[in-house]
């Protein structure tokens, strides 16, 4: 069995969709969420770099490595803004984040 | 001078409207009124609280024992003494003047207009302010002033104790203010503001006690009752202004003539113009004067002060209607069946009040019914036309029901604000000179001869039964019986309240003179129930009369030459009721005392029937009371509360919360919502695009 454009796309498919489902599902923690994103994140790598590969355009992966890029900055800035939230209300638990309830 | 006259108690309203309300700013510095009971202090008034520095001392007192110690007094008014001095002395200079003015106009013949100002001019309507001065308004000016002015000072004595004088006496100047620019009306206009403002201020006065729910619905009640009369008054100046156009006097009594015969198409039909605008002319005053089915807000209005009931209630207003009959004399003499009517209502009234009035218990009652039925009597004689012998009793009357409401006061006072008759007796020895006063004023009211209401009264009575309309002999027969009855009723007022054996010891015991300030008035009074009588017969009632009223008054052409040939038997029989009414008094009050209770037992259905005063109240308040309150019921529960707030304004603005309320709970607040949110947006953008977007 070759593995071909497809295989890629499907567990790109079914990382994304885990990723949602992180988000959604999750009733723990805030860094789950952004470990979600993560995976989100990397499900559009696979695609870029799949796509590249098969299409023999290098430009995906070059774009794949900036989605890396900004994928580290934003988990910093997430991470920082995690701890300061954790210094101020002594929670990160999902449940507890509602300040925004109407 | 006829401006001095008018306006000097309107300067001494504002005067002591001033003082009041400083006086309330001082007690509640911070604008809002507290609203605990008053309890208008019977006790007396501690006379060392210093007249100065009202605020932290009156604001302290009126807070703080209000429900910890009801008896302590409010303290009065800072500047009681000077509004009762200013209004006092400026109403006793309106009265000097008004009696320059009635020798002067009466007897001198100068007859004047005073134009004030143009008040309102209107396509055709045109209404100057001014001031017309005849005989009949100078007999006015000199009834209300000078009892105005008695009043003012018999007051300054009667509410001594109470801690809110400057208002009462700004109301007094006030209402004398209206009641004489009532009287000296030279429109239609003019005459009905000056007949609301006297129903304002009878409003004001009946509640003046405002802390009693009594005083308070006694009050509501007679404005109400007015208001009936009023639309009536309202209606026929229309009326008069549609046929004649103009509610001038003069333009009015000179076109008179001319519409009769002329119809007013009212209500489906066509009516004899003269007599619809008289019948609703009329109409305002049975509201006023308390006639026949309009009198029940008379016997209630005694809730106010007894000043103000002799004042307002016997004396000056009440006869506004009266006085009103007078002034259009010219359009009732030519509305022959209005005039009759006129005389049906009065014998009635004065039939029906006087029989009320012999088994109420009340004192202030009795004189009241006796007022409605005086007022009765002034009616009969301006039905059948003799308009100055009307004017006449309503002068004499003036003078007694006055002195018998100010000796009435002074009762109540002796006896500590006891109004009940069964509690009183033998207080002749306790306050002899408020006796002898009252017997006076009662003499002159049932006609004793010499006295005021013997010439005033038989003249009735003599007009009556020369009168040419279809209800003189019901008018003569019904005043002839009513004289017998208010003998009684009268007497028994007397025999009851000073003679016998006291009822309650304990009262009778605390009794006492009034001071002089309240006895000078009584006296002056008394003296003016003997002085109204001979002396100025001739001018209302004898030879004299065309002169003195000239054009003031347009009289049924004979009548006066007419009561003058009477069968003896006739003149003299008033004054043989009288002794009837007299002698059954004293048969059954002096001699029998037992007796008044026996008959009441033996005839229990009359004596019901009385003493409910022919359930008027009753029947009122079941056909047009309780049906009103059912439909004002209804209209606030189904009209206001359903449909309007259901589906008014509240309704929209509550429809528009629950929106709100729901749009408000998708806001949970929690991250992950507002993530599957916009990822359920993007799915959905992106599904438009690939399927619709692309073409």
């Amino acid at each position: 069995m070759t593995i071909g454009l497809g295989h890629y796309l499907a567990v790109a498919a079914i990382l994304f969709t885990l990723g949602i489902l992180g988000i959604f599902l999750n009733r723990k923690n805030v860094i789950i969420i952004m470990m979600s994103i993560e995976l989100i994140l990397l499900a559009v790598n696979i695609n870029l770099v799949a796509f590249s590969t098969f299409l023999g355009d290098l430009v995906g992966q070059v774009f794949a490595l900036l989605v890396l890029t900004v994928a580290a900055a934003e988990a910093a800035i997430g991470l920082a803004i995690l701890v300061v939230y954790f210094r101020n209300r002594g929670s990160i638990a999902v449940e507890d984040i509602n300040l925004m309830k109407g | 001078m006829y401006q001095a006259i008018v306006f000097l108690p309107l300067l001494g309203c504002i005067v002591a409207g001033l003082i009041a309300l400083a006086g309330a700013r001082g007690r509640h510095p911070g604008g809002s009124p507290h609203a605990g009971p008053d309890d208008h202090a019977h006790g007396p008034t501690p006379e060392s609280r210093p007249h100065g520095a009202p605020s932290l001392s009156g604001h302290a007192a009126t807070i703080h024992p209000s429900h910890a110690e009801p008896a302590a007094p409010e303290p009065p008014a800072v500047g009681s003494r000077e509004a009762e001095l200013v209004t006092t002395a400026l109403l006793f200079a309106s009265m000097a003047l008004s009696w320059i003015a009635f020798f002067y106009v009466g007897f001198g013949h100068h007859e004047t207009r005073v134009p004030l100002l143009t008040w309102i001019s209107s396509g055709n309507l045109h209404i100057d302010w001014a001031l017309r001065v005849d005989t009949l308004t100078a007999v006015m000016l000199v009834v209300v002033t000078t009892v105005s002015a008695l009043v003012h000072l018999y007051s300054i004595g009667y509410m001594d104790d109470d801690p809110h004088r400057p208002r009462f006496f700004a109301y007094l100047s006030l209402f004398t203010f209206f009641m004489l620019m009532l009287v000296t009306a030279d429109n239609l206009a003019q005459l009905f503001f000056g007949w609301e403002g006297v129903g304002l201020m009878s409003y004001l006065l009946i509640g003046f006690w405002y802390q009693k729910p009594e005083a308070n619905a006694a009050a509501i009640k007679a404005f109400l009752v007015n208001r009936v009369g009023d639309f009536g008054f309202a209606l026929g100046i229309f009326a008069v202004f549609m046929m004649v156009g103009s509610i001038d006097f003069e333009t009015v009594f000179a076109q008179a003539p001319a519409l009769s015969g002329k119809t007013i198409h009212f209500l489906g039909h066509d009516v004899d113009a003269l007599t619809l605008i008289c019948l609703l002319l009329f109409m305002g005053a049975m509201g006023k004067s308390a006639q026949f089915l309009l009198h029940t807000w008379l016997p209630d209005a005694m809730e106010g002060p007894t000043p103000v009931s002799a004042l307002i209630h016997a004396a000056t207003m009440v006869t506004a209607g009266v006085f009103m009959v007078a002034r259009l004399s010219p359009l009732f003499e030519a509305a022959p069946t209005a005039a009759a009517f006129v005389t049906f209502v009065g014998a009635t009234t004065a039939f029906f009040a006087a029989t009320v009035g012999l088994v109420q218990n009340d004192i202030k009652r009795v004189v009241a019914y006796s007022t409605c039925s005086q007022l009765g009597y002034m009616f009969v004689a301006m039905g059948v036309g003799a308009y100055s012998v009307g004017m006449y009793h309503l002068f004499t009357h003036a003078f007694f029901k006055a002195l018998l409401f100010l000796g009435s006061g002074s009762v109540i006072r002796a006896m500590h604000h006891e109004q009940d008759m069964r509690l009183m007796g033998g207080l002749k020895d306790k306050i002899p000179l408020t006796y002898w006063t009252m017997v006076i004023g009662t003499l002159a009211l049932t006609g004793f001869p010499l006295t005021a209401g013997y010439y005033s009264k038989d003249a009735i009575i003599e007009a009556a039964y020369v009168g040419k309309n279809p209800m003189a002999l019901y008018g003569f027969i019904l005043t002839v019986v009513a004289a017998a009855l208010t003998a009684f009723y009268s007497w028994r007022l007397i025999f009851k309240t000073f003679h016998g054996e006291p009822h309650d010891r304990h009262h009778y015991e605390a009794a006492h003179e009034s001071p002089l300030v309240m006895l000078i008035p009584l006296i002056v009074l008394a003296a003016g129930c003997v002085l109204a009588g001979r002396p100025v017969y001739e001018f209302f009632a004898g030879h004299e009369a065309g002169e003195f009223f000239r054009e003031s008054l347009k009289m049924a052409p004979t009548i006066l030459e007419d009561m003058h040939h009477i069968p003896l038997l006739v003149a003299q029989l008033p004054t043989v009721m009288m002794l009837i009414g007299f002698a059954v008094a004293y048969q059954y009050y002096i001699r029998r005392p037992d007796l008044p209770e026996e008959l009441a037992r033996n005839q229990e259905l009359l004596y019901r029937f009385l003493l409910n005063k022919w359930y008027f109240d009753e029947i009122y308040d079941a056909l047009i009371v309780n049906p009103t309150k059912r439909l004002g019921y209804i209209l606030w529960k189904w009209g206001d509360g359903w449909v309007i707030d259901g589906f008014g304004p509240d309704g929209v603005s509550a429809r528009v919360l629950d929106v709100t309320r729901s749009v408000v709970r998708l806001q949970t607040g929690y991250l992950y919502h507002y993530a599957f949110a916009m990822l359920i947006g993007v799915a959905a953008l992106i599904t438009w695009f690939m399927f619709a977007g692309a073409h």
